[in-house]
């Protein structure tokens, strides 16, 4: 299935743009804020003499003047040097689901109806932010099959964390948390669950892959003991294999007197097909700036909607939306709670665009969702599989869902381009570097595309060619690889400061203190 | 409704029924369902789900979901004097306009080369948050000021070995529990006791007697705030910072930096960490969704060492004098370590820290000062004339920034009451701490800030007359 596709001419914008810090010129003004009115002024007096001596700020801050209009250039061209993923065929970013998030729903968020609400006005006052709050925890509900939703947790690890608290309380309650005291994950499972576990003092046993690419439910039985506290795992996991005895995997763990959490952050390629009720699980969680179309937003804010069954909705952060028939409320009174995820209620905004998205998706959107996103998948599978060098770790012949962990193996052994000089070449055609994989590279030299259902399949085709382009190029001329990028907004980084203490700057005040060698 | 016509959704390119057949032949099946072969007939949901029918059309999902949204009644539309770690700031329409710019909203994790633009605001939040707190070293943020400073507090526990902190008791309840769930349950390797400091009745300020009664060579660190929660200005960081030090344990000193223009930098007065939130600078309240919490360092490997989150240097590359951005020491994360890493990091507040960047740039020195100076000089107004009020008492008022404790307790109305009474006037009264402050009665937590005119200050005045008269 050879694609006739024509890549595109593409050059990122180079702005050489200094940094903030450098411009501008001293009494030059950004903004004007609004000033205190005669009258307070005469009945107050200065505001110094309401500050305790040793509490006067002496020196000002060293932050930089500069007006409007200049500053206002300065982010936008570090926007144009930013490749969103409205900007590209975003496939790059696997096991992140870089989807489309509608402009309507960003319009609705914009509204002062949600941006100038204060979490903590009254109820009546915010009865629609609860109403969608409640709604999707409906919706969660359906769709995962689980019986209880907060939207407290601001990320899908903070939802780990959450999740992994509530173990902990469930074992806390009745007397078995000193005993209970491992969390059991596997090394294809997102690192938040064994990073999280980890940070709430629990042991953590992870799972390796047997030739399948899953682990085995010997090798889960062997770990299994008194001391088993839960299991933490994603399902299809990073390399896109859909463990089919996940339902033994829970029973297991169960009999052994654990909780079980699904990681659904990606739920993409599923949703609609199968629920974390059905395979037995106590918890689960969705990011809803992953599967359910809420923006990344440069690495947040986004939402980890976390669930579970009635057993453990008690230990739920408080408060939690309740619906009495007519008016929605915040429950405070929750004696068993683990408390706060978060200060607030979440961050409603993106409950109120996943809540968008579901509601001009239907069971009928949801289920396209997934199809459609599997069925790029293997498009893209068969496009990538005929590019020389690449190949696909445990390759049994078995489907995979959403994405593919593939690797550049065979090409860094032929040609010494890895998948690194892969990712720097890509940007100069215009596409986002790919995610290789967290660490350690079991998969070597790996990478990791996940075409959901926002990409046409053009776009496939198109991400496809690039890199049989890149592979090409490997095989013919390596020196291009090596000295990318070359079309991109800066060349090639030198590396090494960023592990040597005597050069890495992390605020313009101590690159300028090391630069002048103080 | 039955439809008719095929399922073909505008974010859905693909769904078009010809490419669909199209592309289930070239990969060569004949069924999509024969792509879910791997998974096992009974975990199939073999029913639709229950859920209300598409709105397809635009038009009427905007409807709908406006029309929920408008039964919200907005801060605008309302005085508001709610804070309590969210608060009513003005927001810079230059702020907005560049958080909504398609590509700082739709970017994820990204390269350096293709997000430059994104790890060089990135950068250039952390320089000017350095300036601000007077600190060399600041990492990307994470969600909130309590998960800074429960970051912060496990990241003292490990440079010190040591498994207590001091909190006071006029912290935040709600950041307390969030930075509980950081020091884990109790019976669990690695859990840190928290121990709480009192205050001095009369002034609020942190009890340095029972301070000194509770340090130990156990504690890890002390922590306290400025301003405090409940609005005062504590003016003994530089002696709680070198009883912390003299005991060994490090100095916390969380801060809202909206009050840094004018009051002195942490550093100053001896903090080892300065943890806080960035909602105030640039980022609308959004029912809580414009949480951001920050965490500072001094640049030296053994802090450096302990970050939980991402830290953007500035380098160089092959090109001369050309800047670039990427990770510092990104093998300390649990992104590269799992379960060793520090902590954990992930998806958190990267917008947010790039609005903030954008709100300090906007505001530069002077702004900051004159912010301050305002925000004291309507607080202490506010005062005055509340005070005025018959039954009102201001307490902890001498040296608020802020925030300030309004107490009614001559009045012999609680707060609820109260609150209910002022949305009549289109009033959104102070925060409701009188469940979590017992020892401080009848109380509210009351937040004025730059939005408010003399006018609206003089409005609750007169409506509180009228309310505790009533």
């Amino acid at each position: 299935m050879k694609k006739n596709v024509k890549l595109r001419k593409f050059h990122a914008p180079v702005w050489s743009e200094p940094v903030i810090m450098e411009m501008g010129n001293k009494g030059e003004r950004g903004i004007i804020m609004p000033e205190v009115e005669e009258e307070i002024q005469a009945a107050i007096g200065d505001a110094e003499s309401y500050i305790p001596e040793e509490m006067r700020r002496k020196e000002e801050p060293a932050l930089p003047e500069i007006s409007q209009p200049q500053l206002l250039r300065h982010y936008e061209h570090l926007s144009e040097q930013t490749v969103g993923m409205e900007e590209n065929i975003d496939i790059s970013q696997g096991t992140c689901t870089m989807k489309y998030s509608p402009k309507v729903n960003e319009m609705l968020a914009r509204m002062p109806q949600m941006t100038e609400i204060h979490p903590y006005q009254d109820e009546d006052t915010i009865q629609g932010c609860l109403e969608i709050m409640y709604q999707l925890d409906l919706f969660l509900r359906e769709i995962s099959g689980l019986d209880k939703f907060t939207f407290q947790p601001c990320g899908g690890s903070q939802a780990a964390y959450t999740n992994v608290c509530i173990i902990a309380a469930y074992h806390a309650s009745r007397g078995e948390l000193a005993q209970r005291n491992e969390i059991i994950t596997t090394i294809f499972s997102h690192p938040c669950n064994a990073a999280t576990a980890n940070t709430a003092g629990f042991k953590v046993i992870t799972l390796m892959p047997e030739e399948n690419g899953r682990p085995s439910l010997e090798a889960l039985k062997a770990v299994c003991s008194e001391h088993t506290a839960g299991l933490m795992i994603t399902n299809p996991e990073d390399t896109g294999i859909y463990n089919p005895q996940i339902r033994e995997f829970v029973d297991t763990v169960h009999t052994a007197g654990g909780l079980c959490c699904y990681d659904q952050a990606n739920a993409n390629g599923i949703l609609g097909i199968t629920r974390a009720k059905e395979a037995g699980f106590d918890g689960c969680f969705f990011n809803l700036h992953k599967t359910f179309s809420s923006p990344h937003g440069s690495m947040g804010p986004g939402c980890g909607a976390y669930g579970c069954t009635e057993e453990l909705a008690k230990f739920l952060p408080y408060p939690v939306v309740t619906f009495d028939g007519t008016k929605y409320h915040l429950e405070y009174g929750r004696p068993d709670s683990i408390g706060k995820a978060s200060e607030f209620i979440g961050n409603i905004p993106s409950v109120l665009k996943a809540y968008g998205w579901i509601m001009s998706m239907g069971a009928e959107g949801l289920l396209k969702v997934a199809q459609i996103s599997t069925l790029n998948n293997h498009y893209l599978d068969k496009m990538l599989m005929q590019i020389p060098g690449i190949v696909k770790y445990y390759d049994t012949g078995k489907r995979r869902i959403e994405q593919v962990r593939y690797s550049w193996e065979k090409m860094e052994k032929e040609t010494g381009c890895g998948t690194e000089d892969v990712r720097r070449r890509m940007v100069d055609y215009g596409l986002q570097q790919y995610f290789t994989s967290h660490h350690p590279w079991v998969v070597p030299e790996p990478f990791t595309p996940e075409p959901c259902e926002t990409y046409s399949k053009e776009d496939c085709e198109y991400w496809a060619a690039v890199m049989a382009q890149i592979s090409k190029e490997a095989y013919t001329d390596r020196k291009i690889l090596k000295k990318a990028p070359h079309n991109s907004t800066i060349h090639k980084l030198n590396y090494e400061t960023f592990d040597d203490p005597q050069k890495w700057a992390m605020t313009w005040r101590a690159f300028l203190r090391k630069k002048g060698g103080k | 409704m039955a439809r008719e016509k095929p399922f073909i959704h505008p974010y859905i390119p693909n769904s078009v029924p010809e490419v669909t057949e199209e592309m289930l032949k070239e990969v060569g099946v004949t069924d999509i369902e024969t792509l879910y072969e791997e998974i096992p007939e009974k975990l199939r949901l073999r029913r639709k789900l229950n859920l209300p029918e598409p709105l397809l059309s635009e038009y009427e999902l905007k409807k709908y979901v406006k029309s929920i949204l408008l039964k919200n009644k907005t801060c605008e539309e309302n005085l508001n004097f709610l804070g309590g770690g969210c608060w009513q700031h003005y927001v810079p329409a230059v702020c907005d306009e560049i958080n909504q710019r398609s590509e700082f909203l739709t970017a994820y994790t990204g390269s350096p080369y293709a997000n430059l633009g994104k790890f060089q605001a990135w950068f250039e939040f952390q320089s000017q948050m350095g300036e601000l707190v007077g600190m060399e070293v600041v990492s990307v943020p994470t969600y909130s000021w309590g998960a800074a400073a429960g970051n912060a507090i496990r990241m003292a526990s490990r440079i010190t070995g040591r498994n207590e902190v001091l909190i006071p008791r006029t912290i935040d309840p709600a950041r307390l529990s969030t930075i509980k769930n950081f020091c884990q349950q109790q019976d669990t390797a690695g859990h840190i006791d928290i121990k709480q400091v009192g205050y001095n009745p009369e002034t609020g300020l942190l009890n340095i007697t029972e301070l000194e009664s509770k340090i130990s060579s156990k504690t890890a660190a002390v922590y306290i705030e400025n301003p405090s929660f409940l609005g005062f200005i504590e003016p003994q960081g530089a002696k709680i910072s070198e009883m912390a030090h003299a005991r060994g344990a490090l100095s916390i000193v969380g801060v809202d930096p909206i009050s840094l223009g004018v009051l002195a930098p942490p550093a100053e007065y001896g903090a080892d960490i300065v943890v806080g939130t960035a909602q105030s600078l640039g980022i609308h309240m959004n029912c809580g969704g414009g949480s951001i919490g920050f965490i500072a360092t001094r640049d030296e490997e053994k802090y450096v060492a302990e970050h939980p989150s991402l830290l953007i240097s500035i380098t160089d590359t092959v090109e001369e004098g050309e800047y670039g951005f990427y990770l510092c020491k990104s093998e300390r994360t649990s992104y590269d370590l799992r379960d060793k890493g520090k902590d954990w990091v992930g998806t958190a507040v990267g917008l947010w820290a790039i609005t903030a960047a954008v709100y300090m740039a906007l505001m530069g020195p002077k702004g900051f000062k004159e912010i301050g100076q305002t925000i004291i000089q309507k607080s202490h107004y506010a005062i005055k004339l509340l005070s005025e009020v018959k039954g009102v008492k201001a307490l902890f008022q001498q040296n608020v920034f802020k925030e300030f404790v309004v107490n009614f307790d001559a009045i012999g109305k609680s707060v609820s009451d109260i609150n209910k009474a002022l949305l009549k006037y289109n009033i959104f009264g102070g925060y409701d701490i009188s469940k979590e402050f017992p020892e401080l009665g009848n109380s509210a937590l009351y937040c004025v800030t730059e939005i408010h005119s003399q006018e609206d200050i003089q409005k609750l005045a007169n409506a509180l007359r009228e309310v505790l008269a009533g």
